[in-house]
């Protein structure tokens, strides 16, 4: 996978992740390009599309879609579970997520999905074991983020 | 100092956190842009701040900036320092931060290198996970050498969290530092066996990405592959080895027969991926299944079912996976041309373009035009000029395709050029014009049609060119005029072109078509001069040339350079024919003479194929080149020395002028490289007005909603009709001849004759056609190298992985300078030493006879020779002292010696006892198992217990080398376990390998001893291991590896102690042992044999013998005491132990009914 993109039914982006080292000018240009046309598809079309020499495969759920860019070789069924599996994973991690979620904590759905996908490839398909790595990090930030509080308490005292 | 730490904390918490700034750009909708420029100045402002609390959720608040699309580059330092906060709260924020906006052109990117390998080997999982998530990134070619061999570490981290991260980024490395894919594929191999499924699949996923590449390179693993389908439940793996089976089909056509059977099964066993293996499977083996056009049919229905389905994702995979088909077996996905036609209509852009994609190969010479006919309806309704662009190049990509075999009509072809030409705003109008030009050349039948359609065309240029938006497509004008210069014999009423092309119009096309325009003009001008001259219509000739000379300073005053200098020359040429003319001088014969010849086409890879006549070296300096310290504008001097000084002289002012540029181009180089230096980028307007003639081109706007229709233009549809009626009357013919065949030939070739039916090849061309090949330049060399994109990022991947590993690909390893000091034996040191240390020694000597360098290098070279040689000696030398060593043990072994030894791999038999066993030979027997063995090396090895230590063992290892080759840089290494580890010198980590501390030359063994600590000994254990060696012969050198297992018995924890029978009786009295016993069957060896058995292999000793009964003792090195009593019967024999732990005894106790039993 090249990358992924997330975006809103405004073209508001949301999120972004790229696996392939491009300058932000680029980055930038691909993405105005690329929201334009998926936004322009009409629901019922199918969910591909050929994009320069790479194939772009989107899904929406509810107000946002999840677009991502694969290669020629690629399958782009798996492409379209590995979507879901992302929307599965916030879900579960957010308990019913939306796109206020994404927007307000947009660093954890990164987390989640750098525990999942690593390089653009599937790092880990189950999906336990992300949401277990995940747990398990925040309760290390968790912990920390408690003590700089409590220091926060004695020093303002 | 207190109260400014309470201040900062406080201010602090008025600081806008990651939801706040959110909120914040939520609520300013309208003035966005001013509230996010605030915040960054609070950001900046934040940054400054020495609280790494502070940075971090600074850093965090421009990562959210940054993907608003505002640029955080300047903060990238700031980012670093938040990477490298000892917290994992504000590392995962700097990590994720760098993710976001690190690329390879970011500098302080190498800053990174060391706070990255920190994090990697950091004792929290999570700090190596986010450092490798964050590193696969941003990973640049210098991070990737710098950190390659730590990755690799990594990939048998005791983590599989860890490891499957490592291997799914070592991709990543392999395509920055390609070096890196030898010497760390191995264990990449390795770990396609893991235990962890995350890691097995993350090791899959890599070889696959990496096989897609280079197949060929990996057919070795097919295997291996194989077994993990077959076993593997993993539908997440399964697709990715369905996707490298798909890679490796084409290069191993058995391969696909093999797989069929498997893959029907996987497509049966579970109904929800049903799909997506089919797919996949299908797209896989399309291209590797070579006779199952069975099965191919079927799935071609399948697919049929599928396209026919009103899920749209469907429809487009089913087309998708037909296309697969189609390259292999285009008949059977011909027969379906219908519902891909109709997929031409489809909604979906998506789907018409797949669809358009299918039709290329489903084109014959039978339904070429009906197809293209569609098209061009298509195109007509085309909405958005991106379909209609793909319309177009589809058209005459289908119709060019394998050298025109498909079109049987050209003038029909060349129509449909034309036709096309009519199309608003298309990008492809060169392509077109390529197809023109490429016709009109190979096609010498059909040159006269194409010279009078492309007057056509230019006569009425004023339609084409005319509309600015319409200019990609006036590139066709450049093929007219061409064709109708270059052809211009066939051309009817050349007049009336000439006049065309002279048109005031014409100077409002690009340059590089006017030029053409000029050119061509003259060869028209030319041929119309020789005809006129021919029939003698002189005032005809005179009239023309008149024209020319009228009509041509238009072109003289083109900006464009190459259209004023073309014009310019020629109207000096006819002005010279006019004065000719004037003389009555006939000037034709001269004129056309400019242009005799004719153009062959020539191939566009001719000029590369031209071979390198013998003894050309293209590489070699014509001059030798001058040398760095002159500086560049000396340069020209010195070769056009004079010439320099004549421009000096004459045109001083001038050479002001151009040292002025020269100087200007310096500066704003120094500009461009001087970060510091803000540049004025060009306004868009003023490049506007720098671009000649756009502005003041009189633009005329002609009514578009009339159709566009140019007169006489043949229509392509005409064609088609004419093409049908042909084709029928053909098939008459045909008829009436076969009706003829039939009744001469009736009987003798009755069934050929009835099995005769229309195949396409019976369609004869309408014109003969005559296809020119391209030209290729004599004994060109056939290479398959040209269509390879040098720039190909995976090019560099296609590495041979089955060679052994050379000494020199070794993954560069950062050491500390005085790694020499370090006193673990290393064994690259021996080496260094020998070239370091002893050349010096002859070098002094050497010194002071010659000074010459190129000799002292020959000497060095020498030296280093004779060391080696010296080094073989010495090993032979060690040889034979090893055999003395022997010598002298095997007789000492005579003389009774008690204590066995450890020190030579073939233990002579040996006597074990202090009783009286000594009037019986005993069998030859060794202390040393087989370890592991391949065809270079065996290791035996014995482990000893340590009296001194009680937590540690030495285990001897006996390498012998069984090649002919020289063995060197073994290193060996375990995978320890929570009560055992190997001992391993100070500072070096649980993953390196202890070096073992000599080289092998052939055929020599030689012994190295490590130590491993042990916590508990009650229960027996094993160890991996693996050995890594370097073989050198004649060939080169290859690295080597062996697995073993290192296998801990508790037997190998006891030492033989000797015990008086009253110590012996003392200790059996005093209870506080646990009793455990064993009996074993089967016995037939002596009862000597089998205590000196007990005695040798399990540490023991005889306390005392009475016949078949005797009592054994040991300790352990933990000082657990061992007590038996040995007691023989008829067949079997009876062991009863005691000892101070129960486990330990009784693990002792079966260890020895296994070796019983096996006497």
């Amino acid at each position: 996978m090249q990358f992924m993109l997330l975006f809103s039914r405004q073209g508001k982006l949301r999120l972004q992740k790229w696996y392939v080292p491009l300058s932000d000018k680029e980055k930038k240009k691909i993405t105005r390009e690329l929201v334009q046309t998926v936004l322009a598809r009409k629901p019922k079309m199918c969910s591909f599309l050929e994009w320069r020499d790479l194939k772009i495969v989107y899904k929406r759920y509810a107000s946002l879609y999840f677009c991502c860019a694969i290669e020629d070789q690629d399958n782009e069924l798996i492409t379209l579970e590995i979507i879901h599996r992302y929307v599965e994973l916030l879900d579960k991690y957010f308990g019913s997520v939306c796109e206020l979620d994404i927007i307000f904590n947009f660093e954890k759905a990164y987390f989640i999905l750098d525990e999942f996908l690593l390089g653009g490839e599937v790092q880990e398909t189950s999906k336990k074991n992300v949401l277990k790595a995940i747990e398990q990090a925040d309760l290390l930030q968790e912990v920390k983020t408690h003590r700089i509080k409590y220091e926060t308490i004695v020093f303002s005292l | 100092m207190a109260l400014k730490m309470v201040k900062g904390s406080i201010d602090r918490m008025f600081d806008k956190n990651l939801q706040d700034l959110v909120r914040g750009i939520r609520n300013h909708k309208e003035d966005e842009a001013k509230y996010i420029s605030q915040c960054i100045d609070e950001i900046k402002q934040e940054l400054k701040q020495d609280n790494i609390a502070v940075k971090a959720n600074a850093v965090c608040k421009l990562t959210y900036l940054q993907m608003l699309g505002y640029d955080i580059s300047w903060a990238a330092f700031n980012i670093i320092e938040v990477m490298s906060a000892s917290k994992f709260t504000f590392k995962r924020i700097g990590y994720l931060a760098a993710s976001q906006c690190f690329h390879e052109g970011t500098d302080v990117i190498m800053l990174t290198t060391n706070q990255i390998r920190k994090d990697l080997s950091s004792p929290n999982q999570y700090d190596t996970g986010v450092a490798l998530t964050g590193l696969s990134c941003f990973v640049t070619p210098d991070l990737a050498r710098d950190l390659a061999n730590d990755i690799m570490t990594l990939m048998s981290h005791t983590k599989p969290y860890i490891r499957k991260k490592a291997v799914l980024i070592m991709y990543k490395v392999f395509l920055k530092y390609p070096e890196s894919l030898r010497p760390a594929f191995p264990r990449l191999k390795e770990k396609l066996e893991d235990p962890d499924p995350g890691v097995q699949s993350a090791a899959v996923n890599v070889i696959c990405e990496l096989a897609r590449r280079n197949p060929k390179n990996y057919l070795s693993l097919a295997p291996l592959f194989f077994k993990l389908m077959t076993s593997s439940t993993n539908n997440w793996v399964l697709i990715k080895i369905i996707k490298l089976f798909g890679a490796l089909t084409p290069l191993e056509p058995r391969l696909g027969k093999k797989l069929i059977e498997p893959l029907t099964n996987l497509i049966h066993r579970n109904a929800d991926w049903n799909l997506c293996f089919c797919v996949a499977v299908l797209i896989s083996l399309s291209s590797g299944m070579p006779n199952h056009s069975a099965s191919i049919q079927l799935c071609v229905q399948k697919l049929r079912i599928l396209i026919e389905d009103s899920d749209q994702n469907l429809k487009y995979l089913g087309l998708l996976a037909m296309s697969k088909i189609l390259k292999t077996h285009p008949k059977s996905v011909q027969s379906h041309k219908d519902l891909i036609l109709q997929c031409l209509d489809d909604k979906d852009e998506s789907i018409r373009l797949r669809a358009l994609d299918l039709l290329y190969g489903m084109v014959s010479k039978k339904n070429l035009m009906e197809i293209v006919k569609k098209l061009m309806i298509h195109v007509d309704k085309a909405e958005g000029t991106t379909y209609r662009d793909e319309l177009l190049t589809k058209i005459i990509d289908i119709c060019s395709q394998s050298n025109y075999q498909y079109i049987t009509n050209f003038e029909w072809y060349i129509s449909i050029l034309v036709e096309l030409t009519r199309l608003e705003g298309t990008r492809h109008g060169h392509l077109i014009a390529a197809q023109m030009l490429d016709v009109a050349i190979r096609v010498k039948a059909i040159r006269k049609f194409a010279v009078s359609q492309m007057a056509m065309l230019l006569d009425n240029a004023h339609l084409i060119a005319s509309n600015t938006q319409r200019n990609g497509i006036c590139e066709v004008l450049y093929a007219a005029a061409w064709i109708c210069g270059e052809f211009s014999e066939h051309l009817e009423e050349a007049n009336q072109t000439l006049e065309a092309m002279l048109r005031p119009k014409v100077t409002t096309l690009p340059g590089h078509i006017q030029a053409v325009y000029v050119q061509n003009m003259v060869k028209l001008y030319a041929s119309i001069l020789q005809q006129k001259e021919q029939s003698g219509e002189k005032e005809a000739a005179q009239e023309i040339t008149q024209l020319m000379i009228e009509r041509l300073p238009q072109f003289v005053q083109s900006a464009d350079l190459e259209v004023q200098e073309r014009a310019s020359c020629i109207l000096q040429l006819i002005k010279y024919v006019q004065k000719l003319q004037v003389k009555e001088v006939p000037v034709a014969e001269e004129v056309i003479a400019l242009f005799a010849g004719e153009l062959n086409p020539v191939a566009p890879k001719a000029q590369k194929k031209v071979p390198v006549p013998e003894g050309l070296d293209l590489d070699a300096w014509i001059n030798e080149p001058p040398s760095d310290s002159e500086s560049e504008d000396e340069k020209p001097k010195t070769i056009f020395h004079e010439e320099e000084q004549r421009h000096s002289r004459h045109r001083q002012p001038e050479i002001d002028e151009e040292e002025l540029a020269r100087r200007r181009e310096a500066r704003k180089q120094e500009q461009a490289n001087n970060p510091f230096y803000i540049k004025s980028s060009p306004s868009p307007q003023k490049r506007y007005q720098d671009t000649p003639g756009v502005e003041h081109i009189p633009v005329v706007q002609i009514d578009l909603s009339v159709p566009l229709k140019v007169p006489g233009m043949p229509m392509s549809d005409q064609y088609v009709k004419l093409e049908e009626e042909r084709r029928h009357k053909q098939k008459l013919e045909k008829d009436k001849k076969k009706k003829k065949q039939k009744k001469e030939k009736r009987g003798k070739h009755h069934r050929h004759n009835s099995l005769h039916t229309e195949s396409e090849e019976d369609i004869a061309p309408a014109h003969h056609v005559d296809i020119i090949t391209e030209e290729m330049p004599e004994n060109a060399l056939p290479s398959d190298e040209d269509d390879k994109d040098p720039n190909d990022p995976y090019k560099a991947l296609d590495i041979d992985l089955d060679k052994p590993l050379a000494d020199s690909e070794k993954l560069p390893v950062q050491r500390h300078r005085n790694v020499e000091t370090l006193k673990s034996p290393d064994a690259e040191v021996p080496l260094e030493e020998k070239k370091s240390k002893k050349p010096k020694k002859k070098e002094k000597k050497h010194k002071e006879k010659e000074r010459d360098k190129g000799k002292k290098k020959e000497k060095e070279k020498k030296v280093v020779e004779e060391e080696e040689e010296e080094g073989k000696k010495k090993s032979s030398k060690h040889k034979k002292k090893k055999h003395k060593k022997e010598k002298e043990e095997k007789s000492k072994d005579k003389k009774k010696s008690k204590k066995k030894s450890h020190h030579s791999e073939e233990e002579p038999p040996q006597s074990v006892q202090n009783g009286t066993l000594d009037d019986e030979p005993l069998p030859p027997m060794s202390s040393y198992r087989l370890l592991a063995e391949n065809p270079y090396i065996k290791m035996t090895y014995d482990i000893q217990g340590n009296l001194q230590n009680d937590s540690q063992v030495t285990v001897s290892v006996i390498f012998e080398n069984k090649s002919t080759s020289f063995l060197k840089s073994m290193e060996l290494n375990v995978l320890d376990s929570l009560n055992t580890k190997m001992l391993r010198p100070e500072g070096s980590s649980v993953h390196d390998g202890i070096p073992v501390p000599f080289q092998l030359p052939p055929g020599i063994s030689n012994e190295a001893q490590f130590v491993f600590t042990l916590q508990s000994i009650v229960m027996a254990q094993k160890l991996k291991g693996t050995l890594s060696f370097i073989v050198k012969n004649d060939e080169g050198s290859t690295h080597e590896k062996l697995d073993f297992k290192l296998h801990f018995s508790c037997a190998s924890y006891l030492i033989t102690t000797p015990c008086y029978s009253d110590a012996f009786a003392k200790l059996l009295e005093s209870g506080d042992l646990h009793m455990s016993s064993i009996k074993v069957d089967g016995i037939s060896i002596s009862f000597q044999h089998l205590l000196a058995k007990i005695c040798f292999h399990h540490h023991f000793s005889v306390v005392e013998r009475v016949d078949s009964c005797a009592s054994m003792y040991s300790r352990s090195i933990q000082g657990h005491h061992v007590c038996l009593l040995v007691k023989k019967g008829e067949n079997s024999v009876s062991i009863d132990g005691k000892c101070n732990d129960s486990t330990l005894l009784s693990n002792l106790l079966d260890e020895m009914k296994e070796t019983l039993s096996k006497c």
